[in-house]
């Protein structure tokens, strides 16, 4: 499922617009980028968890040329599945 | 500061038309439909943000740490997320 079928499942199940079901999905995945651009944590009970997390520089290779390269240390948002979402998800084989 | 579904359902009441009943209900519906999704094994992708997949992983072998004893860890599907390259960077942006 990709972002316009969200928006269009929630249309259906919400009764509302294409235009409201949009500016809704919009405004909560806008705040999600917001607070971990500010470097915050998103805790969302049932679903899961995302914090910032803190990569340092590291020498790694280009697979291909087999060259040394220095990574550059970056930031990545991580996600862990609440509990929910895990026992629903691996419940279904 | 940490974002919850209250902050969420706050926001959204100040940016919409709607009551905050009304959005708590909506906060909920997006936050299930995606569950489902999942739940059915299918990925979730939202542009710009990331997506989320289920994975099989596979029986091994573990032991209990406690008393070293050997046993089989079954199979089991996990969730993982991947973040979009348009939220890496805005992440990165003040390093």
């Amino acid at each position: 499922m990709n972002k316009s079928e969200l928006i269009d499942a929630l249309s259906k199940k919400e009764n509302l617009t294409e235009r409201q079901a949009t500016d809704v999905v919009n405004l909560i995945f806008k705040g999600f980028t917001e607070e971990l651009k500010n470097g915050g944590r998103i805790e969302i009970r049932g679903f899961g968890s995302f914090v910032v997390r803190d990569y340092g520089s590291y020498t790694g290779r280009n697979p291909k040329t087999g060259g040394t390269i220095q990574v550059a240390p970056k930031k990545l948002p991580f996600f862990k599945v609440g509990k929910e979402l895990k026992e629903r998800v691996n419940s279904k084989k | 500061m940490t974002l919850t579904k209250a902050e969420i359902v706050k926001n959204l009441h100040a940016q919409t038309g709607f009551s905050k009943e009304r959005c708590t209900e909506l906060v909920e519906s997006v936050f299930e439909l995606m569950k489902q999704e999942l739940e059915n094994g299918d990925d979730m992708l939202i542009s710009g943000f990331g997506k989320w997949s289920v994975k099989g992983k596979n029986p091994r072998k573990g032991r209990n740490p406690q008393t070293g004893s050997e046993l089989m860890l079954d199979g089991r599907r996990v969730v993982t997320f991947k973040c979009s390259r348009k939220l890496k960077e805005s992440v990165n942006l003040d390093t």
